[in-house]
This record gives structure tokens, C-alpha cells and sequence, in this order.
């Protein structure tokens, strides 16, 4: 939702990337405001989901040249545990499996320390329980997740549902949700979506990476923006998002391509 | 990432500090001369000499192992000194003991006086050569159970310890028990009585003080009929940069329905981060599940030793006899560790559970080496064998030497295991919930090691997970 009194979350301008010494990211900008939610498309390599893992930090992701600012903080300053307990958080598009922790453990620990880092009441285990069985249920998710391993032997939907939960649990300032609906069936997607809604806050925002535009049928963003080779080259409302279910993504690119030339003398 | 990682794994060892007590070590070298000399300072009885003066004969003829998957430079068995007592004579009162030792072992962290009795454990403490100090025990002979250091049970009871000294490992088992057996100058005798279960833990606090001495202690537990104890050792040692060589010689005997509960949590000092120093633990651990329906448990928690080599074992005599390994084994920069068991089935219905996880780190190799043995007598056995190694970094090692041998055709073994990583990207998710990587270390150590951490009693479950932390990621369990 687009509010007139809303303050920038996110701030990202002339962004510049690389993995492994190859450029990924090649003059990225976008602003991102309270209360507002913005789904950025693009065909595969085109570096969205590059583009929020270097919002949350990953090592193998480095930043060239530009600027990011996150509610006004200059974010390299920040180690990546710094920008989660600032607020920033990252669905995985592969959640990570790790054997031997418990689910409910795992995510009492993140609570309780983003918690501790804005001051506020830790929880302990039985209080947690509660809690977090209460979010389960708006997502229809079976309380034995919380006995089992993080993410170790769930599916691709349960590992969603699992990210969609932490997230929910962990009321993030700005939500990544890294291509969130892939591999999620009609059911699931319904969930997790209605999961993204409750969160939809004026003091929150998201950023949803997509590469189809089913999901956008359950949330429905403010601004749809089309990614290609590492820049945004294309910003709209979410009609854009139809347009390009109909016509493709080589639609944008043609429309883009003419329009650089037209402006190139 | 990685660094963060090598900064958690790298914390320094806090025991390392010596004791400034005068000792009465012995010159350096063995010969018939220093077994004499140890014997005459017990006033051991003359089986007892002739019994160490057999085992090292024994030694001689025996060559030093070397299948093991461990390299250290040869050892010179004459440069060692095989006696070191503090010089203060140690009393029987815990009143009494050198206030320097009781600071040691309050520093160590040995709950020995009003903690102690606190935490209702009974402990034996073992300075170097000789035991110091050992307490509840008028409250133990309550009970009919026979708790002290292995020399004052020579003198008290020759007929219990000869009759089961070395009844399960035999002099010349193997070269460091027959050294152990010629030379070993002290350790825990337990006896607990046919129908005893023993009313609190015991407990044995290794120490090694002294740069040129040895340690070669010797513990004997024996449970009769319908006894159980629960048993906890644990060991550090200061940090010189020589190499101290401990070789232990550890003997359990459970009668019929009887169970013994033993667990380790070895911290020695396991030399710098390059490799200089550190203790050689090669120890010869070994249970006889005699009696029908009797129960052996080994749990060891290692994190310290620059080498270990040691395979607590239980051999599965009585019928249906159980026997039990938990271990978690962890290596850092260049500690070797090639460690194990035994389960040597011969009776009917006999089981065994193996339960090892491995964590390398640094350029540390960490090898499980197991045997289960399943004799012919052995009908209807079972066994279930787990062993997963967990890799920190991109040069340590992780090896697997599972041996089976079944000699009858309607017994059951399994064997799985498993080999995982650390990785950045596990970090990573958890540095994305606001979780730094110390804190993810230690959870994933710890969930790793959780199979094995349940069977450790309480407080040593505690400790482990600290000395864990500590040793992996300062806060690391």
C-alpha cells in the first residue's frame, strides 16, 4: 500500500555486484518506502535474487561500486547478523537444512536475539511454544515442525511455509522473499501469501522476487519492476506484471532496447 | 566467513597453567631398578612386584603399535620419568591436602570440597603419580562400597585386587598396557557389593603437573551381583611444549545383572596451533560384561591429547549382556585422534550400540576405528553401529575403520554412517536470523553431539558442552 506520510526503508542507487569476479549487478536502483510492497521480475541470471543476497549480506556477493541505505543506515556498515537484527529478512529460495537443531530451538534462538537487540521481553520455552504453535496455525502448519531438524527432510512447500513462519515470528522491517512461490502448489501458495498479507504493516515493507506472476494474484504489490542483466529496466504498477505473463519477457527487453536507442544520439 | 570460523575453533586451552609444588620425581629411564624403586615407595606387596616385573619383561619383547592412522616422532622410553608425587606426603583428610592442590583443582574447576558435597559426587583425585585426595568415603563403607586410590587398595585389599588386577587386561594385551602394568603408580579402585547401587556418582580427576613425568594410572571398578555405579573421569594437564605420554590401564567387571556406568570427559592438553606439545593418551580401556543380563556403558567426551589412541570396549560374556559406546571425539590444528571400540559378542542374545560422532577441525585427522566381533557362541546377538563425522574447515580429516566379523549365521549388525560439513551457507542462514556464528557453531555442535551428550550424567553434560564451546567456539556446546 502506497501511503502519503510513509519514510524510506530502503534506498539503493548505482548498485554494483559481483560473484566469483563475474558482474552480476550493473547499476541497480530502487527505493523502497514504508508500507509498500514491490515485486521485481526477471528471467533467470538476470540478478534479482543476487540483488537480496547482497541486502542481507552474503559473503560471496561483493559490492563493487554504489550505495545502499536501510532506514537511513549506511548497510555495509553492517554485518549480515547486524542487518537481520535490524530488521532485514531474507526468505530463502533454498532454505538451508540443518541436521541436529531443532526447528522450535532454532527459531526460540533467532527470536530471542532479535528481541534482546531491540529491548525487548525474551521468551522461554514454553512461553515460545505458545507463541509460535499460534503462528503455525495461520499458516496450516502441523506443530511436529517444531520437534523436527530445520528444514532437514522437509519439502519444497514445507521449506517455504518454514521461512514464511520465521518471518512472521520475526516482524522484519523489510521482508525479502527470494522467488518464495517456486515449487509451492496451488494450496500452499494461498498460505504463504496470506502469511506476507498479515505482515503488510504502514511501518513495514517487502520485496518479493518472482519469476512468474501467479503469486501476484494473493499479493498484489504497489510496484512490479522488470529486471535485466543486472539493472531495473522497467518500473509499473501491477498490471505490468499481466503485461508480461501475455507477452513475455523479450516484450520488456525489445521495449527497452528501443527506448535506449531513442535516447542514445 | 571462514575466518570468523577460525577464530571460534581457536580458542586457547585455559588449564595449561603448572602447579608450583615440589615434587618428588624420579630420575628419568626404566629398568627392573625403577619398577623396584616405584614398588618399594608403595610398600607393595611382593606379587604385586612380581606381577609389574613379568609385565615388563613382557614390554621388552613387545614392538610399539604403529596401524594406527597417527604419525608422531618415535618415542624414548628411557627419557620419561615414571614416578612424580607432590612432596608433601598426601593425606587421607581432605583437611589435610596442600592448599596449592586444592587451588589447582578449584581452578580446574574439581568440585572437591563443600561444592563437592554439593554436588553429592565422590571423588578421587590424582595428582601426577599419586591419588591425593579421595572423599565420602566413610558414607560410601556405609553401603559396603570400597572406594579409594589404587595403591591404598593394595595395602587394604590384596585379595580383591589380585584376584581381578589385569583379569581383563592382561599384562601383555598390548605394549602400553604392559608398560602400564609394570610401571603404573596409581589410580581409582570401586567396589560395590552384590546387590549395591551406589548412592551417588563417583568420580576420578586426572592431573598431570610434572614436564617429564608420565602418568600410568590404573583403575579398577568392580560391580557383583545386582550392583550399579555410575562413574566420571575426567583429565587435564598443563601446557608444556614436550610431549607427556599417558597410558592408562582402565578394568570394569559386571557380575550377573550388575551395570556400570563410565564416562570420560578428557580435556589433556592437546599441544599449540602448531602442533608443539600436548599430551600422548594412548589408553587401554576395556569392560568384562560377565554375568548374565549385566550392563557396560562407556560415554567419553575427547576434546584434548595431541594423539589419542583408545577403544573402550566390552566383552559380552554373560548372556544377554549389553554393551555401550557413546563418543564424541574432537580434533583441532594438529591433534590425531584414532579412537573407538571393542564389542566382542560371546554370549547368547548379547547387544551392543555404537554411538560416535567425530569433529574435525584445523588440519586435525580424526579417525573411528570399531570392531564388532560376533563369535559363533554368540547366538541371536545384536548390534547397531553409528558413526558420523562432522568436517570444520577445508583441511581437516574425517576417516571411518569399521571392523565386523560375524561367525554365526542368526545374529543382527548394522552399521550407518555419515560425514557433514559446516558450511558458509549454514552460517549464512543463521547469521540471517540474527544468530552469530559462535552461537551457530555451538547449536549445530551441540545438536550433532546430542546422541551422546544424553547419556552423560547432569553435571558432566554441562561441562562437556562448555569444554565443547570452549573448545570449538567459546561459547560452542
Amino acid at each position: 500500500m502506497i501511503y502519503q506520510d510513509s519514510t524510506i526503508v530502503l534506498e539503493v542507487r548505482d548498485l554494483c555486484a559481483s560473484v566469483n569476479g563475474v558482474p552480476v549487478l550493473k547499476g541497480l536502483n530502487l527505493t523502497v518506502k514504508s508500507g509498500e510492497i514491490h515485486a521485481i521480475m526477471g528471467t533467470n541470471g538476470s540478478g534479482k535474487s543476487t540483488f537480496v543476497k547482497v541486502l542481507a549480506g552474503h559473503a560471496a556477493y561483493v559490492v563493487t561500486s554504489g550505495e545502499i541505505y536501510f532506514a537511513g543506515q549506511d548497510l555495509f556498515t553492517l554485518s549480515p547478523e547486524e542487518r537481520a537484527r535490524a530488521g532485514i529478512f531474507l526468505a530463502f529460495q533454498y532454505p538451508i537444512e540443518i541436521p541436529g537443531v531443532g526447528n522450535s530451538q532454532f527459531m526460540r534462538l533467532a527470536y530471542n536475539t532479535l528481541q534482546a537487540s531491540r529491548g525487548k521481553e525474551e521468551l522461554d520455552p514454553l512461553e515460545f511454544d505458545d507463541f509460535v504453535r499460534e503462528k503455525m496455525q495461520v499458516l496450516e502448519m502441523n506443530p511436529d515442525f517444531l520437534e523436527r531438524s530445520v528444514n532437514e527432510g522437509f519439502s519444497g512447500g514445507e521449506k517455504k511455509r518454514n521461512e514464511i513462519l520465521q518471518m512472521s515470528l520475526l516482524e522484519p522491517r523489510l521482508a525479502l522473499l527470494d522467488e518464495t512461490d517456486s515449487g509451492l502448489d496451488i494450496d500452499a501458495l494461498r498460505v504463504v501469501a496470506t502469511g506476507v498479507n498479515q505482515l503488510a504493516t504502514p511501518e513495514n515493507a517487502t520485496v518479493l522476487v518472482t519469476h512468474y506472476q501467479r503469486l501476484l494474484n494473493y499479493i498484489v504489490p504497489d510496484f512490479v519492476h522488470v529486471m535485466d542483466d543486472g539493472r531495473i529496466i522497467k518500473t509499473g504498477n501491477k498490471d505490468l506484471a499481466l503485461e508480461l505473463e501475455a507477452h513475455g519477457y523479450d516484450w520488456v527487453n525489445t521495449e527497452a532496447a528501443a527506448q535506449t536507442a531513442k535516447v542514445t544520439p | 566467513m571462514s575466518e570468523i570460523l577460525q577464530n571460534i575453533i581457536n580458542q586457547p586451552y585455559k588449564h595449561g597453567f603448572v602447579t608450583d609444588i615440589e615434587s618428588d620425581t624420579a630420575p628419568k629411564g626404566l629398568s627392573e631398578d625403577t619398577i623396584r624403586m616405584i614398588s618399594a615407595k608403595k610398600n607393595e606387596p611382593q606379587w604385586l612386584l612380581d606381577y609389574r616385573l613379568k609385565a615388563y619383561a613382557h614390554w621388552l619383547n613387545l614392538q610399539e603399535p604403529h596401524w594406527q592412522n597417527v604419525k608422531h616422532p618415535a618415542i624414548d622410553y628411557q627419557n620419561i620419568s615414571y614416578y612424580s608425587a607432590p612432596k608433601v606426603k598426601p593425606k587421607l583428610s581432605i583437611d589435610e591436602v596442600d592448599p596449592e592442590l586444592l587451588r589447582t583443582f578449584a581452578k580446574l574447576g574439581v568440585p572437591l570440597h563443600e561444592r563437592m558435597a554439593l554436588a553429592g559426587v565422590a571423588v578421587d583425585v590424582i595428582f601426577d603419580s599419586v591419588s591425593v585426595s579421595t572423599t565420602y568415603k566413610e558414607k560410601l563403607a556405609g553401603v559396603g562400597i570400597l572406594f579409594c586410590s589404587m595403591s591404598e587398595a593394595v595395602l587394604k585389599y590384596p585379595e580383591l585386587v589380585q584376584k581381578y588386577l589385569g583379569s581383563v587386561v592382561p599384562p601383555g594385551d598390548n605394549f602400553y598396557a604392559a608398560l602400564n602394568s609394570a610401571v603404573f603408580t596409581d589410580g581409582s579402585f570401586c567396589f560395590i557389593p552384590k546387590g549395591v547401587k551406589c548412592p551417588m556418582d563417583l568420580s576420578t580427576y586426572f592431573r598431570i603437573n610434572t614436564e617429564e613425568s608420565g602418568q600410568f594410572e590404573r583403575t579398577l571398578i568392580i560391580a557383583e551381583e545386582g550392583a550399579s555405579v555410575s562413574y566420571l573421569e575426567g583429565c587435564t594437564a598443563p601446557a608444556f611444549s614436550s610431549n607427556q605420554l599417558h597410558a592408562a590401564v582402565v578394568e570394569l567387571i559386571a557380575l550377573d545383572d550388575a551395570e556400570i556406568k563410565y564416562s570420560t570427559v578428557q580435556n589433556w592438553y592437546a599441544g599449540d596451533k602448531n602442533g608443539v606439545g600436548g599430551i600422548y593418551n594412548f589408553v587401554t580401556k576395556r569392560g568384562l560384561a560377565q554375568g548374565k543380563n549385566s550392563r557396560i556403558s562407556w560415554t567419553q567426551v575427547e576434546t584434548g591429547a595431541a594423539i589419542t589412541w583408545k577403544y573402550p570396549s566390552v566383552i559380552l560374556l554373560g548372556e544377554n549382556s549389553i554393551g555401550e559406546f557413546y563418543s564424541v571425539a574432537v580434533t583441532n590444528h594438529y591433534q590425531q585422534a584414532d579412537t573407538g571400540t571393542k564389542m566382542v559378542h560371546i554370549g547368547k542374545n548379547t547387544r551392543s550400540t555404537i554411538v560416535s560422532k567425530g569433529i574435525s577441525a584445523g588440519k586435525s585427522n580424526n579417525s573411528y576405528r570399531g570392531l564388532v566381533k560376533i563369535a559363533a557362541s554368540a547366538e541371536g546377538a545384536r548390534n547397531y553401529s553409528q558413526c558420523d563425522s562432522m568436517l570444520i574447515g577445508q583441511q581437516s580429516g574425517a576417516h571411518t575403520f569399521p571392523y565386523i566379523q560375524v561367525h554365526n549365521n542368526n545374529s543382527q549388525v548394522e552399521h550407518e554412517a555419515s560425514t557433514s560439513k559446516i558450511g558458509e551457507d549454514q552460517l549464512f542462514y543463521f547469521a540471517q536470523r540474527g544468530i552469530d556464528a559462535e552461537a551457530a557453531v555451538s547449536m549445530i555442535i551441540n545438536g550433532f553431539c546430542k546422541e551422546v551428550f544424553q547419556h552423560l550424567p547432569l553435571e558432566f553434560a554441562v561441562e562437556a558442552r562448555n569444554l565443547l564451546s570452549f573448545k570449538l567456539e567459546g561459547s560452542i556446546g
